[in-house]
């Protein structure tokens, strides 16, 4: 079976005043159904640039994107996303912010069912009794429950996470990351999160990559085993400080900090 | 009791104003000619009660169908520009420059080129005074639209015009409503210029030239109020479109 997420060899730059930008050179990235791909990099290396790809937003100067072994040349109603701003429509409620992708996807569901699926995840997100409340009248981490919710909805085959929870507190961000966990045991789902934590990129993937300095590559790829239920208490292990360490010391090379024949 | 207070008060308000208008024409003893009082503008009205009711219905609708007109084609230019970057740089100072122009010049223009045409005329100056705010209004508030909200639809396959019926026009309505306050008391000006310049006119501006011509001090000051009372009807109906389509924008106080 091939990967539900391929990116092979993608090459990208940036028209730009200044002349061409290249941000992404020689990206590869796999993700197997069902896996969470956790993405770190230093900031302006192109992770959101990776997203864009991905959800057919834009399209690589070279290289291929494959989703579910279909090349992606366009956006598709198979992915959801969410960004660090939960861009909420003010001037719906909640529970119609959510039934929001119904109303543009091909056979999205209609009426009562698509009342149903989105009460149903609000409260698996613990946002029941919020419905019909406007997104002003939430807090931060509330909205970015809703945000989830929307691009759950529509059942897509691949959730495209933006640093959703980077404007957050941190236990607010901690509250957020059990969430996802529970909602990946019951709305299963294949992911790609860019994020600038990285306890946050080891508590919920099963593979994290770690990007180069612009133009990003892949630099680094861990893999880890997620057979067993996660538990914030992990993050206090020796195995998780080493994987930190590994991880952080990625990072610095990937800034250009360390030199690269110093990794192992 | 609110109910009570959101009307007793304009109202009480209205009354002191007018005392006090009457007041100080008394203690000034100033003749009608220099400052007419409230008193001398009830029997213009008894007088002219018909003409007031033709005219002031020339001068709505026309300014209401100016306005109309105003809406239709600043929302097609600000959609323009706001979407376009290349259109928002060619059109904008075109559209500053076409706004900077003071419309008593272009009255006798217009007047001329389409001379007895004066409906058409009253309108269009209507028109070419308010359609600029809300030109711009609306392009701001489309190009000012985080991307981040363009992205969740069109990343789900969503056309150009579904997005902006979905997000960018009710996101731009706060800012919309904002200009046609503005505009609609452009357009009144506009209506009444071409009313008071264009000879036979119509309108609540030709009653007040009219007024003039006779030395009729009362009716001219008549005409300022019943433009007043119009003015007025008109900036509470669009308010009372925009508790409707864009009641959200105002957030409740708690
Ligand atoms: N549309 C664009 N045009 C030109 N440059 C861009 C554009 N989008 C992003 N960039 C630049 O490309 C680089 C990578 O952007 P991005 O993918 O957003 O990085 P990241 O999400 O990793 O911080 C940044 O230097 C950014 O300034
Ligand atoms: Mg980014």
């Amino acid at each position: 079976m091939t990967a539900l997420i391929e990116i092979k060899g993608v090459r990208h730059a940036y028209a730009t005043a200044a002349g061409p930008l290249p941000v992404l050179d020689g990206l590869e990235v796999s993700v197997e159904e069902g896996g969470f791909c956790a993405v770190v990099g230093p900031s302006g290396c192109g992770k959101s640039t990776l997203t864009r790809l991905i959800a057919g937003l834009m399209r690589p100067d070279e290289g291929e994107v494959w989703l579910h072994g279909k090349q992606v040349r366009g956006p598709r109603s198979t992915v959801g996303m969410a960004f660090q701003n939960p861009v909420l429509l003010e001037w719906r409620t909640i529970l119609k912010n959510v039934m929001l992708p119904l109303e543009i996807v091909p056979n999205g569901l209609k009426g009562k069912a698509a009342v149903d699926r989105a009460r149903h995840l609000l409260s698996l997100v613990g946002l029941e009794g919020f419905e019909d409340k406007r997104p002003s009248e939430l807090s931060g981490g509330m909205r970015q429950r809703a945000s989830l919710c929307r691009a759950l909805v529509h059942q897509p085959e691949v959730l495209i996470l933006d640093e959703p929870f980077g404007a957050l507190d941190a236990f607010t961000r901690e509250d957020l990351w059990q969430t996802m966990h529970d909602l990946k045991a019951k709305e299963p789902f294949t992911g790609v999160l860019i994020t600038h934590d990285l306890r946050e990129s080891i508590f919920l993937g099963d593979q994290v990559i770690v990007l180069s300095g612009r133009p990003a590559r892949t630099q680094y790829v861990m893999n880890i085993d997620r057979s067993a239920p996660a538990n914030l208490e992990d993050l206090y292990t020796a195995e998780a400080a080493e994987r930190l360490s590994i991880l952080r010391h990625q990072i610095e090379i990937a800034q250009g900090r360390v030199p690269e024949e110093a990794a192992s | 009791m609110r109910r009570l207070r959101n009307v007793a008060v304009p109202f009480i308000a209205m009354l002191v104003f007018l005392a006090l208008w009457e007041a100080l024409v008394w203690l000034n003893g100033w003749p009608n000619y220099k400052m007419a009082s409230p008193s001398d503008l009830w029997p213009a009205y008894t007088r002219y009660w018909q003409l007031f009711l033709v005219m002031g219905w020339q001068t709505l609708w026309r300014t209401v169908v100016g306005l109309l007109l105003a809406v239709i084609v600043g929302m097609a230019f600000g959609m323009i520009m706001g979407f376009s970057r290349t259109m928002r740089e060619a059109l904008y100072p075109l559209l500053v420059g076409f706004n900077a122009i003071p419309k008593a010049t272009v009255v006798p223009i217009v007047a001329l080129m389409f001379v007895g045409m004066h409906d058409f005329n009253t309108i269009l100056i209507a028109f070419m005074i308010s359609f600029f705010p809300i030109a711009v209004s609306v392009s701001i508030g489309l190009s000012t639209l985080e991307p981040e909200y363009r992205d969740i639809l069109r990343s789900l396959g969503a056309s150009q015009t579904t997005i902006f019926w979905k997000i960018a026009l009710p996101k731009t309505l706060p800012e919309f409503f904002g200009a046609l306050k503005v505009s609609v008391t452009l357009a009144f000006i506009g209506t009444n210029l071409m009313e008071i310049v264009s000879p036979h006119g119509r309108g609540l501006g030709a009653l007040f030239d009219s007024g003039k011509i006779n030395s009729d001090y009362p009716l001219m000051f008549a005409v300022l109020i019943a433009l007043a009372v119009l003015g007025i009807v008109l900036y509470y109906v669009v308010v009372g479109l925009e508790k409707i389509f864009a009641g959200w924008a105002v957030r409740s106080p708690h």
